[in-house]
């Protein structure tokens, strides 16, 4: 029964926030509920038995991404009420579009549940809950048999890393930078100049 | 009485993709809406892995919905860096004046 109440409950939350993400007029507003979808769908998770990805989720997008998209949308000086203007005219397309594409799930989506999976084609099977627990379970594998993916994934995030520093990066040619070389390379004879000038005729430049 | 099972789920995920196809159409002007929507739509698509994935029994899913994580953290970062950079030269983030690469 408390299964059932946290499930409608968490995902009542979870779709409205969606709605308010959607139609919120400011984008500050639009990222507070976008981390309110996160927690949420963290909690759904969980309920389902998957904890590693809940607190992943939680880690990953609340503590970065939603982070990162604070950062921008405060950080950009924005008319936010001039981009807002066309939300009434692509209302409709956009609502028919939605709801072919939500009729169009929720078919393929029955004929899945109906059809029921033959146990033997099953990848990797999950143990059973007192040989491993959920992180226990994906560790086990995700370090033997999906180990070149788990590498791949992590060169993905090196790749847009350098790609967000280069795009970013700014060179200032005002700001006067140490030139080490520069200064080793000098020698006396540039620095230091001996004259013995005669009397009222000055050092000659 | 009522299980929650993988039905549920798929509805959950059905509507929260919904949504998000429906935040891009509205906010055409908006990338950064847009760019939430786009992250809304990969949240719903790791919640079907990580159902399916549950109710069958197979933990695949689950592994590669860490990697859908990954690339959308990655994609995030990127197009973030891009929306700085544009905004810097033009001054706006409008989507109507994206247009500077035609030929």
């Amino acid at each position: 029964m408390l299964q059932i109440a946290a499930f409608y409950i968490l995902a009542a939350v979870a779709l409205i926030s969606a709605i308010m993400v959607v139609s919120a007029k400011n984008p500050v507003h639009s990222v507070m509920f976008l981390i309110t979808i996160f927690v949420t769908t963290s909690g759904l998770f969980v309920l389902a038995g998957a904890e590693y990805l809940a607190m992943l989720l939680i880690v990953v997008y609340v503590g970065a991404v939603a982070v990162l998209f604070l950062f921008v949308v405060m950080m950009l000086d924005i008319d936010f009420v001039e981009l807002k203007q066309g939300f009434m005219r692509y209302a409709p397309f956009g609502a028919l579009v939605a709801l072919v594409l939500f009729a169009m799930f929720v078919l393929v989506a029955s004929a899945v549940v109906e059809a029921k999976v033959d146990p033997h084609v099953l990848a990797s099977p999950t143990p059973a809950l007192d040989v491993a627990n959920n992180t226990q379970a994906i560790g086990r594998i995700l370090y033997t048999d999906y180990i070149l993916f788990f590498q791949l994934a992590g060169m993905v995030l090196f790749v847009a890393m350098i790609g967000a520093i280069v795009l970013t990066l700014r060179h200032k040619p005002y700001v006067k930078r140490q030139n080490v070389g520069k200064q080793v390379a000098r020698t006396r004879k540039t620095g230091v100049e001996n004259t013995k000038p005669k009397i009222g005729e000055g050092v000659s430049l | 009485m009522m299980e929650i099972g993988l039905t549920h789920y798929l509805a959950f995920a059905a509507a929260l993709f919904t949504i998000g196809v429906f935040g891009i159409f509205v906010n055409r002007k908006n990338i950064i809406v847009i760019l939430m929507s786009v992250e809304m739509i990969l949240l719903a698509v790791n919640v079907n892995f990580v159902a399916f994935s549950v109710f069958l029994g197979d933990l695949v899913g689950q592994i590669f919905a860490m990697f859908v994580l990954t690339v959308a953290a990655a994609e995030a970062a990127v197009v973030l860096a891009i929306l700085v950079v544009y905004f810097r030269n033009r001054g706006t983030i409008a989507v109507d004046d994206l247009n500077v690469l035609k030929g």
